[in-house]
């Protein structure tokens, strides 16, 4: 799997660092999203999965690679 | 649980179109019909007063997914279309189809409450659809005078959008300060303060009398001390009703807040209503409704849930955040009228700070102002809170 941010849509709300904490993280400044692993392992699906849903934002897109 | 084979929601934004994306990730194979009013693709609301209204997004952007997405979704997408009625276990559209369902998920939503007397009068404007933002957005590059009645999250975020964009812009309200309900009084104070820095002219403390209007359009609004703010556009941002009119003597219970759930965001056996339009017992809140955007997609999730069988109580943690001017306005917990506010990270001053309320000495709210990773252990705080 391979994980797409949208740091422009991002809003900051960090539901995806309380959904996955290993794959996303934010900013100090303005608690925009950043990316800590852009393939992560199969054992995290279900979190980022979530973390997509969960996005008020959107921001973020699981690609099968 | 007799097998679910359709499902029906009601509602194509944010919550509805969650609820279906939760149930297909949950597993759920049977028919899904997902009904809109509107003609657009299922999109996301938060930008447009922001975003959209300042023409730094193409209106395509706020799509929640793309058409691929949405595919694999395998929907029964019926949008342009208005549900009339529930009679029995069958939802009515205005084209006239029946649809019959096993679970029936009220994504409605809300509409924009507006002035008496305003109706047809051209320049004055509400915010809730994206018509509405692209509408407005058409007006305010007339380089209007813009007058924004109420000042609560859209009032405020339009009134900081339009001047920059170099309107000159009035926001009024009956209240003393604006965002009094969401933040409370002391931080509202602060909230005024930004708006007049960035030159906001600011008419708090005084209601609208009425609306002058010559040949159609408007021309000013009189204020209930009997001055006069000439305009040549109106925003209203005073609040919003929920739309549960659809629902009139189908036995599903609906009042002057919304529609009526349990605390699993039941209304009755196999309906559930989620986002905006729900109002639930919140096990630890009491009855509440949140017209909050992380709403809509947690709650939609818990009614996924439930509709293939579980018995959650939904007990979110409530959240919201308001982007104006260069200031992020972060929102964790349910403060109300009378809690101690205290600063507890960084000064107003600097522009960046932490505030916690606390009612008997617990914490029940927290608002970064500029400061975001900071209130990680406030939220973690409140979620356990709301865990019970």
């Amino acid at each position: 799997m391979r994980v797409e941010i949208d740091q422009d849509k991002c809003c900051g709300a960090g539901s995806c660092v309380l959904s996955a904490p290993e794959v996303f993280d934010q900013r100090e400044s303005d608690g925009i999203v950043v990316l800590l692993e852009e393939e992560p392992g199969d054992e995290l699906r279900d979190a980022v999965e979530e973390a997509a849903e969960r996005c008020p934002a959107a921001a973020i897109t699981v690609l099968e690679q | 649980m007799t097998a679910v084979r359709r499902i029906v929601v009601v509602g194509a934004s944010a919550a509805g179109l969650g609820t279906a994306e939760a149930l297909r990730r949950r597993g759920y194979d049977g028919e899904l019909v997902l009904v809109g009013a509107e003609a657009h693709l299922p999109y996301d609301r938060p930008p447009l007063s922001k975003q959209v209204l300042a023409g730094a997004w193409e209106p395509e952007r706020v799509q929640l997914r793309t058409d691929e997405k949405l595919a694999d979704l395998r929907l029964d997408l019926r949008l342009a279309t208005r549900a009339t009625g529930v009679s029995g276990r069958q939802v009515l559209l205005d084209g006239g189809d029946r649809l019959d369902f096993d679970g029936l998920v009220i994504a409605t939503g809300v509409v924009p409450r507006t002035l008496p007397g305003v109706e047809g009068v051209g320049g004055v404007h509400v915010l809730r659809t994206l018509d509405d933002a692209l509408s407005l957005r058409v007006e305010l590059l007339a380089g209007p005078r813009l007058v924004v009645v109420g000042a609560g999250l859209i009032g405020c975020e339009v009134a900081a959008t339009a001047r920059k964009l170099g309107l000159d812009v009035t926001l009024v309200d009956p209240l003393p300060v604006p965002m009094s309900r969401q933040i409370g009084p002391e931080l509202g104070e602060l909230v005024a303060n930004m708006h007049g820095e960035n030159g906001v002219h600011l008419r708090f403390g005084v209601g609208v009398a009425s609306v002058r209007s010559e040949a159609g359009r408007v021309t000013g609004v009189v204020l209930t001390d009997g001055t006069e703010v000439a305009a040549d556009a109106m925003l209203v941002g005073i609040g919003s009703t929920a739309v549960t009119d659809w629902l009139e003597g189908s036995g599903i219970p609906v009042d002057s807040t919304g529609v009526l759930c349990d605390a699993r965001c039941s209304a009755a056996p196999g309906v559930y209503a989620v986002g905006d339009v729900a109002s639930w017992e919140h096990p630890v809140l009491g009855r509440i409704r949140l017209e909050h955007r992380t709403n809509a997609t947690e709650q939609a999730m818990s009614v996924a849930v439930n509709l293939l069988g579980a018995q959650q109580e939904y007990r979110p943690l409530p959240y919201f955040w308001s982007d104006q001017y260069d200031t992020k306005l972060q929102m964790f917990g349910w403060p109300l009228p009378g809690d101690d506010l205290e600063v507890v990270e960084g000064t107003p001053a600097d522009g960046s700070f932490i505030a916690t309320y606390r009612r008997g000495g617990e914490l029940t709210g927290v608002l970064g102002w500029n400061s975001v990773r900071g209130l990680r252990p406030f939220r973690q705080e409140l979620m356990k809170a709301m865990a019970g």
